[in-house]
């Protein structure tokens, strides 16, 4: 058994982390951005505090998408926003992200 | 579900279930709201349960509650970028009951028993409901609106206790929104792997457990660190970084824990892993001055979205949660004794907090959130100045130890200067003392 124990940690991306946990996706975001401010925002923290990368700055569109259905939830993007312009409601009732650990 | 209740707990954390669990208890009739599926579906932390409170409430609870292992060894590690140096402690008095009142705990599993016991003394808890609101009169919070088919429900005094993610306690505007640099991002991934090897791999016997920090180039000689926690048959391993560092440093939490997991003193613990979950939960490490109204007429707050988290290298949270349900709950039972929920009472709850370890330990450490943003050189050039130091105070060669002395105190000095390294010195003895 420990040859198999000596070998590196497995690499996952983020994607396939994501893919490990239990969604349950509600049709409606929790996530609500006031893409005016996004738009005019030079600083767009949201895009880089969020662990789990649910907003994408999309340069075709110019604005901010949200991916909300892989949202864990934990508010940093509430918190990092300087404009306040991110409406975060908590996932309605048994929906969003279920950990099995913790 | 009736229309009133004695008592209505908003979230079934650590917080929440000891309140519920103790005016259950006393007989009170007491709901709470979970918006999770269950209790714990929603919750993470990096991995220490500290028990004093806990004991208190059920006595020798390990006999019963899913606990992982119990921490007898306690490892302190400065990285710089190829080295380490690492202060490790281990006693074997703490394998005795009870265990030092510190426990590896998997919050969705802990929380959902503890859920369990506050329903067997008689609470209610109803998940899947999001509180969105609380009813007030005037000044005084007469209950809670919840996001479901006659979600309207009345309570002589709400306990809040919905986490660092403090929406409701914001609302009402019992606190501001938090400032970044008073909020820690973690992210944390369960690594499983056999019982055995952890034992093996961290020297422990069945049962023992370890908590392993990391410090300096663990985050890239960021403020913050890096932990690795043995449960049973898995690790807990992340990074918690101050909210404000992230931005300012255009850091991403998500590659903060790979670049952590690679370093070449971490890497080796995590072999043969299989990353099993990945996760992500704010710490709100403003303590002292960034405290929250705690009561006002027919409202307490209590764990987390009260900012009660001791922020100093004991990172204790679980346990300061769990004291405040206690007072919570004591002063919800003196409240109704003298039938008066008003903010004049209900301050009880501020006092017992005061005169307790609680916020007798959150005044202490202070200073810490602004000791630690004052004084990034704790992370980055000391670590890296020791290590120069005693890699060549270690390193064998041909020349006089009195050249190589002077040489390597030349080093140091070019790196950190010694007005500045005692001034930070005296600065960070708050850390721990």
């Amino acid at each position: 058994m420990t040859e198999e124990y000596l070998k590196p940690l497995e690499e996952k991306t983020l994607a396939e982390k994501l893919f490990l946990l239990r969604f349950r996706v509600d049709g409606v975001s929790h996530l609500i951005l006031n893409k005016e401010v996004c738009w005019e925002c030079d600083e767009r923290a949201c895009l880089l505090i969020c662990p789990s990368g649910v907003y994408r700055w999309d340069e075709g569109k110019k604005e901010v998408t949200v991916s909300y259905e892989g949202c864990l939830e934990c508010g940093a993007c509430r918190i990092s926003c300087p404009q306040g312009a991110i409406d975060w409601k908590n996932p309605r009732g048994g929906f969003g992200v279920a950990y099995r650990f913790g | 579900m009736s229309d009133r209740y004695d008592c209505i707990i908003v979230g079934a954390g650590p917080a929440g279930i000891t309140a519920a669990y103790k005016l259950a208890g006393a007989g009170l009739n007491v709901l709470v709201f979970e918006r999770g599926e269950f209790p714990g579906s929603k919750n993470m932390f990096g991995g220490i349960l500290y028990s004093t409170i806990l004991n208190k409430l059920i006595p020798e609870f390990w006999k019963e509650a899913p606990v992982e292992r119990h921490v007898v060894r306690r490892r302190y590690s400065f990285l710089s970028k190829d080295s380490e140096a690492a202060f490790d402690l281990k006693f074997d008095a703490f394998n005795n009951p009870p265990y030092n009142h510190s426990f590896t705990v998997l919050r969705a599993r802990f929380d959902k028993w503890f859920a369990k016991k506050a329903e067997e003394a008689g609470a209610v808890i109803v998940t899947d409901a999001v509180v969105d609101d609380f009813i007030t009169e005037g000044e005084k919070v007469e209950g809670v609106r919840v996001r479901m088919e006659g979600g309207t429900v009345y309570g002589d005094v709400v306990i809040c206790a919905e986490g660092a993610n403090s929406l409701l306690s914001e609302k009402i505007g019992m606190k501001k929104k938090p400032d970044p640099a008073n909020m820690v991002l973690g992210v944390k991934e369960i690594i499983s792997l056999p019982k055995g090897v952890i034992e093996d791999r961290f020297s422990l016997e069945d049962g023992e457990g370890a908590a392993l920090e990391f410090f300096g180039e663990a985050l890239g000689g960021e403020i913050g660190s890096g932990f690795i926690y043995t449960n049973r048959d898995t690790l807990s391993v992340g990074i918690g970084c101050p909210i404000s560092v992230l931005k300012e440093k255009g850091l991403k939490s998500h590659e903060l824990i790979e670049f952590f997991k690679k370093h070449p003193s971490v890497k080796n613990f995590l072999r043969g892993g299989k990353i099993e979950e990945y996760s992500a939960h704010m710490i709100p490490e403003g303590g002292y001055d960034a405290l929250p109204d705690l009561a006002r007429d027919g409202l307490l707050l209590a764990g987390d979205c009260a900012g009660l988290l001791n922020p100093s290298l004991y990172k204790e949270g679980t346990n300061l949660a769990m004291a405040s349900g206690v007072f919570a709950a004591d002063t919800v039972i003196e409240a109704r004794e003298k039938g008066d929920f008003s903010k004049a009472t209900l301050e009880g709850y501020v006092k017992r907090l005061k005169e307790s370890f609680v916020l007798k330990d959150l005044k202490r450490y202070r200073d810490v959130p602004a000791t630690l943003h004052s004084v990034p050189g704790f992370f980055k050039e000391y670590p890296e100045g020791i290590m120069e130091l005693l890699q060549g105070h270690f390193t064998i060669s041909d020349k006089s130890k009195e050249d190589i002395h002077k040489e390597i105190k030349r080093l140091f000095r070019d790196k950190v200067s010694l007005w500045r390294l005692l001034r930070d010195i005296y600065k960070l003895r708050r850390l721990i003392t």
